[in-house]
């Protein structure tokens, strides 16, 4: 192969600018990555202290910590800031660091378009929390925002909670652009789809959905800025419009975002399973056909978050079934990761742990989503802690277990440094103890009727809510020795192989650790 | 992907951060001009910071757009990098064909669902019996449910006047457009430039003949953003559409001095086709209008 990479600076080739410009103004796709991954983890962090206010507001009957309305807005904050904040930008920051690596290409499509989308990202934070310290207080609507809660009701602030959203949106859609660009365009030669890494494949699909989706999130959001503004009634039925439109439009934004913030998880734990089980993926072409079947069905299961709001029975019936079947290519993955592992030789590493919680839990909580799409008994779970407990079994024990499997996976990659295994087991299994405390006994709550979203509860839901606390805080102060580790890693450690992982497979591999600044400036040849 | 000679990876570049804090100004100065305006205070300082916030974005986008055209015309850019541009426009395209989904799926929930739901079909009998008795479902939507606080309008717009001239102009603008780009294929420059001019014309006697069915709807129909659904459907979609017209016609008035000043070959415009793209995709859009928000 003749191929050069051109760069538009002379002395490009040789590594980073000085300074913290290089940071601002960088298009180098790793640099990017490791913004944002730095970002989600803060963000994580913050969501995280929110989390802990509602857990110490929770921990007893009653209200002694919090107002009520305060205690709303940090609901509303630390929903917002997990999904958009923290497991977004996460999953983006591995695909900056990885992809192009995994497809053999010297960087992302549009390098420039790439540092926009991250660097839109503190603003619209910055933004989005300023709202907590306005005039009325933030937005205490739940992350889903709901009229007439957030056109009646809302506070002065929600003009500038739209306005964030439209910026992250923007920000997605040009992340997910740019990913798309890169894994159609950029691949090495005999790089065929079919041979394309999984966490590839699912991150193509992903980023399929963020553009049909997040465009959806902006016209709700807007349509609210109308109404509150423009003197509109989209949401209000006294002109003729609907508060139920609402729900519609943004969970046809809502439930494919959920699988945006799955999909490139399970494209992680099916690049760790088969490194630690030291065989190849089982049924990689199934896991390709379902990742997509998986992503089809989530444009056409959306009402089933909305069983209880008055739909006709024909729609409730047509949901129910629709969000049945994503038990079908769902099952497949479960089944594929644990045919690989049959007759594996297996070791635990640390990656290897957190994929394995990442496999039981996580089809722990597609259980639980399967109780949920029943719509006759979703009249009594519906707006339950049953309801709270399942999305966090998927989204914690799902996303962010895989996110740090991920992390632990490709760390000696980044750094050229091995992590600290011990810290990283203790690391896992605190984590995996405080996540299971803290929300396990949120089903049995649910069950028993505690409803959601509300600051104080009746004296029976006591003993449970004392373990879930404890069990937060746990995982919360937990997380801070994640924080530990990582940086540890950074600075010093046993020097890493360029393959670390005997079973790993990849053309990530194939590079030195750390790995240099540019990569694949001549793409390699895939056989 | 065999046979590629290079791909250009551009230096470090400012654009991208002044483009954040552009947009964080426009978006700032939009909100506190909105609050202040609901409020009813005068004298907003969002008007300031938003335009501030457009001025620097006015800025990147002239530099931003100003270094790629520089490094293209230096021959930097290579076939792939083209189709990176290509699959750039074609997904960003579908991501604004999404938006107006939201939006047409808004049109056809109140028509089928919503309204007929008010008025006590199907399964919205106890509500149209505890609510508003008196309101009866029609489209379009004249007499609102509450229509004290939503005061309906008293007539719509005809769709045989104005709107179904300004088809004829975009569908008409869509033609002149692929003709100036077949003549740019066959280097016919003075040709482009025509066809480019008359396309322009077009486009802005579309928006001039909009900007007049407003007023009219305004002035004497009293059909408003806020006489009820009708009219918040309605402006939501034109208006949105209106703007992107805006946006296509600003964007072939490039192209059109970029032809002046000598760019593009018969190989390669792309810039010119993806303006052009864009201009075929608002057209599309108000074929959509015309039927669903006019016709039926």
């Amino acid at each position: 192969m003749s191929a050069m990479t051109d760069t538009g600076h002379a002395d490009a080739h040789h590594g980073p600018a000085k300074g913290l410009m290089r940071w601002v103004l960088t298009t180098n796709h790793k640099d990017i990555g490791s913004m944002y991954l730095w970002f989600s983890f803060f963000m994580f962090l913050a969501g995280g202290f929110m989390a802990m206010v509602i857990r110490a507001e929770l921990f007893e009957p009653g209200m002694q910590i919090v107002e009520p309305e305060f205690y709303n807005q940090m609901l509303t904050m630390h929903g917002l800031i997990m999904v958009f904040g923290a497991v977004m930008p996460a999953f983006t920051g591995l695909a900056n660091w990885m992809i192009p690596m995994m497809v053999g290409a010297p960087d992302m499509a549009l390098p420039r378009m790439n540092n926009w989308s991250f660097w839109i990202l503190p603003f619209a934070f910055a933004l989005m929390m300023s709202t907590l310290f306005m005039e009325g207080g933030g937005p205490n609507f739940g992350w889903t925002a709901y009229a007439p809660l957030s056109t009646d009701y809302g506070p002065k602030s929600t003009t500038f909670f739209i306005f964030a959203i439209h910026m992250m949106g923007i920000s997605s859609i040009m992340g997910a652009i740019n990913i798309i660009a890169t894994i159609l365009n950029l691949r090495a030669p005999g790089m065929t789809l079919m041979k394309m890494p999984l966490f590839v494949w699912t991150w193509l699909i992903t980023a399929y959905l963020l553009i049909a989706v997040m465009p959806v999130l902006a016209g709700a959001v807007t349509m609210m800025l109308m109404d509150i503004h423009f003197g509109t009634s989209f949401f209000n039925a006294g002109g003729g419009g609907d508060p139920v439109l609402y729900q519609h439009v943004f969970w046809f934004f809502g439930h494919p975002e959920v699988y945006i913030m799955i999909l490139p998880a399970f494209g992680i734990v099916s690049a760790i399973i088969p490194a630690f089980a030291r065989k190849p993926l089982f049924g990689y072409t199934s896991m390709v056909y379902a990742t997509a079947s998986i992503a089809f069905l989530s444009f056409i299961v959306w009402a089933h978050h909305m069983f209880t709001v008055g739909i006709p029975v024909t729609g409730e019936l047509f949901f129910m079934y629709a969000t049945m079947l994503i038990a079908v290519p769902t099952g497949v993955k479960v089944f594929n990761w644990i045919t690989t592992m049959f007759r594996g030789a297996m070791t635990f590493e640390t990656p290897m742990l957190f994929s394995l919680a990442f496999v039981v839990l996580f089809t722990l909580g597609g259980f639980s989503g399967l109780m949920l799409a029943i719509a006759p008994a979703d009249f009594q779970y519906h707006d339950t802690y049953f309801v709270v407990a399942h999305f966090h079994y998927v989204l914690v024990s799902g996303a962010v277990f895989a996110i740090i499997a991920g992390v632990y996976y490709w760390l000696p990659k980044w750094t050229g440094h091995m992590y600290d295994e011990t810290l990283a087991k203790t690391h896992f299994w605190l984590s995996f103890i405080g996540m299971n405390l803290t929300f396990f006994p949120m089903h049995f709550l649910g069950l028993a009727g505690m409803p959601r979203r509300i600051p104080d509860y009746a004296l029976q839901f006591t003993d449970f809510n004392m373990i879930a606390s404890a069990g937060g805080f746990l995982f919360g102060t937990t997380q801070l020795l994640f924080l530990f580790v990582v940086i540890k890693c950074v600075i010093c450690g046993k020097k890493a192989a360029a393959k670390p992982w005997e079973g790993a497979d990849g053309l990530e591999w194939s590079v030195p650790s750390p790995a240099p600044y540019h990569t694949f400036s001549t793409p390699p040849d895939v056989k | 992907m065999a046979g590629e000679s290079s791909y250009y990876v551009p230096a470090q570049s400012k654009w991208p951060i002044i483009a954040s804090i552009g947009l964080f100004l426009t978006v700032v100065g939009a909100g506190i001009m909105m609050n202040d305006m609901s409020a009813g205070v005068k004298d907003s300082t969002g008007h300031w910071v938003l335009f501030a916030g457009g001025l620097i974005m006015a800025y990147m986008l002239f530099g931003w757009f100003g270094n790629v055209i520089q490094e293209s015309r230096s021959g930097l850019y290579s076939e792939q990098m083209d189709r990176s541009f290509r699959w750039g426009m074609f997904w960003f395209i579908f991501s604004e064909v999404m938006f107006f989904a939201a939006f047409f799926g808004t049109l056809f929930y109140v028509r089928h669902f919503s309204v007929p739901w008010i008025g006590g079909e199907g399964a919205g009998e106890m509500t149209h019996m505890l609510l508003w008795p008196e309101f009866i479902s029609h489209w379009p939507l004249m007499k609102n449910p509450d229509n004290t606080s939503f005061q309906g309008a008293s007539g719509v717009i005809d769709p045989f006047h104005l709107p179904l001239l300004n088809t004829l102009l975009l569908v008409a603008s869509s033609v002149t457009a692929t003709i100036a780009h077949h003549a740019l294929k066959n280097n016919e420059r003075t040709k482009v430039k025509l066809w480019l001019v008359a396309t322009l014309i077009l486009g802005f006697a579309f928006l001039f003949f909009q900007a007049e069915e407003y007023i009219e709807a305004y002035d004497n129909l009293g059909l408003t953003l806020a006489s009820g659904i009708y009219g918040s459907t309605f402006f939501i979609l034109t208006g949105f559409h209106g703007a992107h017209v805006t946006l296509g016609a600003i964007m072939l008035t490039i192209m059109l001095v970029r032809v002046m000043k000598g760019h593009f070959t018969p190989e390669k415009h792309f810039a010119y086709e993806a303006a052009s793209w864009y201009w075929h995709f608002v057209d599309v859009v108000w074929i959509g209008l015309f039927v669903f928000v006019y016709l039926v």
